[in-house]
């Protein structure tokens, strides 16, 4: 299956992730071989059998309603691009 | 030549007081800055931590609370959380990442009182099948320079082929310890998904991930699976059941064990040197009271792209977090939270990390969930009942790991499809969260390859002890390329 320019733009979108016009070809040139890998499913028949999510098909566990964190924002914010008052700075989007 | 010793051997003189564990971790310090340069293998040594944990280690030795790996170093994947110790997952994303806490898996080996060495070079983010798309660069295999040691813990298999660890922690979500394991001539166990704690580890894709050890021996794997394994109330996949003693069963007679041969693993595309060491390695088990008998995994084939749909799709959900906000890389001057997102993240990863992720993004995306997404959990669980089939006329499944011994370095970079395929056999071990274990057994090309064992749930022991028994009559795993003896 080949995909083209704009299928790889909308890829870029939702994966969030920036690829420069002279990374296009390169980049669907792969995608491709992916997606042909995936064309082997296709001649299969699945019908009849469940989706696996998990190995063990378990439900998840809970914990108690208890709190149990400390506050470690120092610690945690230690290694943060960018913080001030306790808070992560990011660019400014509405002007 | 402290070295040379196995694990066992390094206990009993550190418990008889012969040796120190701080002589022993600066041996293998010295060996490190010795032989890493061209092996690559580590991206971080820490050797005032490690000479500061041996110290802790003699003062239990002395005061008698130590116990079987009190004063062992150890050397942990780039890809476990270590507190204030740099934990990159070998990706520009994570160069100035320093872990504010420890994997439970660390904590667990910190307790047992396991010097740390450093952190070990791998695939960036596990993602691959040679420990080439390290953002430090590739790793070496110390058998023969040119060719890779595996992936994505290839810098762990590396390190113990060539003595620059005693022990090492690896993860295996599609084969990662059992492919290199089997590249580089050591032994390697991937757990039952479940038992080890996931709490930590820089997650890939979560329904497959699975730490496990990475030694010479299958005792010393057993010893090191006893350290590692607990139950952990913060990783809700983390099985809530006793652990058995896994070196227990060591010395068990295999008088009577059933072996599973798949025909289908033994097809085109398998390296006939390859599949003469797996075979003469099954006759050894024989040799030992097993008997063989044929199995049929007839889904084989769509466990590569079940996998790969399924993996990366997991995967784009786990790699969300990295967007340059919180911890991690940053692109400089972003116009706006958009750019910052995209670019950090175009900038940040590597390119096989980047593929995965648009994969994974796509697969997941609507129009394609069915005929992608669904499709593959599906296969996962027509791949999953094959085993479970097989389990039923035999004990355990034997085979290859990997359809050639180790490749050169650059040979397969330019086709993602064709280094997928490195991992036909692992992946439908994973598919099904099965044990997978591969044992040293012989050679091909000049270059290592390892005897695939795979049991039912919950069996490491019992492949422990068939791998163990096997290393009584074997001396593969005893085996250390010659510059590095």
């Amino acid at each position: 299956m080949s995909i083209g320019k704009s299928e790889v733009e909308y890829i870029s979108r939702l994966a969030m992730i920036d690829v420069a016009d002279d990374e296009v070809e390169q980049v669907s040139a792969k995608l491709s071989k992916v997606l042909d890998l995936f064309a082997q499913m296709e001649a299969v028949n699945t019908d009849g059998v469940e989706p696996m999510a998990h190995p063990h098909e378990v439900t998840q566990r809970l914990r108690t309603d208890e709190v149990t964190e400390t506050d470690q924002h120092e610690k945690l914010q230690a290694v943060a691009p960018a913080t001030a008052q306790d808070m992560y700075l990011v660019p400014q989007v509405i002007e | 030549m402290l070295h040379t010793l196995s694990v066992k051997q390094m206990s009993e003189k550190l418990h008889a007081g012969e040796i120190s564990s701080v002589e022993l971790t600066q041996h293998y310090l010295d060996r490190i800055s010795q032989f890493d340069p061209e092996l690559n293998a580590y991206v971080t040594v820490t050797p005032e931590l490690a000479l500061e944990m041996a110290r802790e280690a003699d003062e239990r030795l002395k005061n008698g609370s130590a116990g079987v790996l009190t004063g062992i170093p150890v050397a942990h994947k780039d890809i476990f959380c270590t507190d204030g110790v740099k934990t990159s997952c070998s990706s520009k994303m994570l160069d100035n990442f320093i872990a504010p806490y420890d994997a439970h898996v660390v904590a667990l080996l910190k307790k047992a009182g396991m010097p740390i060495l450093g952190k070990t070079n791998m695939d960036e983010f596990a993602m691959g099948s040679s420990s080439e798309s390290s953002y430090y660069g590739p790793t070496k295999n110390p058998w023969d320079l040119n060719a890779v040691p595996g992936g994505s813990s290839g810098g762990a298999a590396a390190v113990i082929a060539a003595n620059l660890a005693p022990m090492a922690t690896g993860t295996d979500t599609g084969g990662s310890i059992r492919q290199p394991a089997s590249f580089c001539g050591i032994t390697g166990i991937k757990p039952t998904y479940g038992t080890v704690s996931r709490f930590g580890i820089i997650a890939y894709a979560s329904s497959f991930d699975q730490a496990g050890p990475m030694t010479r021996s299958a005792e010393e794997s057993a010893w090191m699976l006893n350290a590692m394994s607990a139950f952990d109330q913060r990783d809700s996949t983390c099985l809530e059941m006793e652990r058995p003693d896994f070196a227990a069963n060591l010395g068990d007679s295999l008088q009577g064990l059933k072996v599973g041969v798949p025909a289908e693993y033994f097809g085109d595309g398998l390296d006939p040197e390859v599949e003469k060491v797996v075979k003469d390695a099954i006759a050894e088990i024989e040799k030992l009271g097993a008997t063989t008998v044929p199995v049929s995994l007839p889904n084989k084939d769509l466990a590569v792209p079940s996998y790969y749909v399924l993996a990366p799709a997991e995967a784009s959900s786990n790699l969300s977090r990295y967007d340059g906000v919180r911890f991690g890389y940053r692109c400089e001057n972003p116009a706006d939270l958009q750019d910052l997102y995209k670019r950090s993240r175009a900038e940040g990863f590597g390119a096989e990390v980047k593929r995965r992720i648009m994969v994974g993004a796509y697969a997941l995306s609507a129009g394609y969930y069915d005929a992608y997404y669904l499709k593959a959990q599906r296969l996962r669980r027509m791949v999953r009942d094959d085993f479970t089939n097989a389990f039923e006329q035999c004990d355990v499944i034997m085979g290859p790991v990997a359809p050639t011994p180790a490749f050169n370095i650059g040979e397969k970079t330019d086709d993602p499809t064709s280094m997928y395929l490195a991992d036909l056999y692992t992946i439908p071990v994973n598919l099904g969260g099965f044990p997978g274990m591969s044992v040293p057994a012989g050679f091909a090309n000049g270059r290592p390859v390892g005897l695939h064992i795979v049991g039912p749930y919950f069996s490491e022991a019992k492949l422990l002890n068939i791998g163990h028994q096997f290393q009584q009559v074997t001396d593969w795993h005893k085996q250390t390329p010659a510059q590095y003896q």
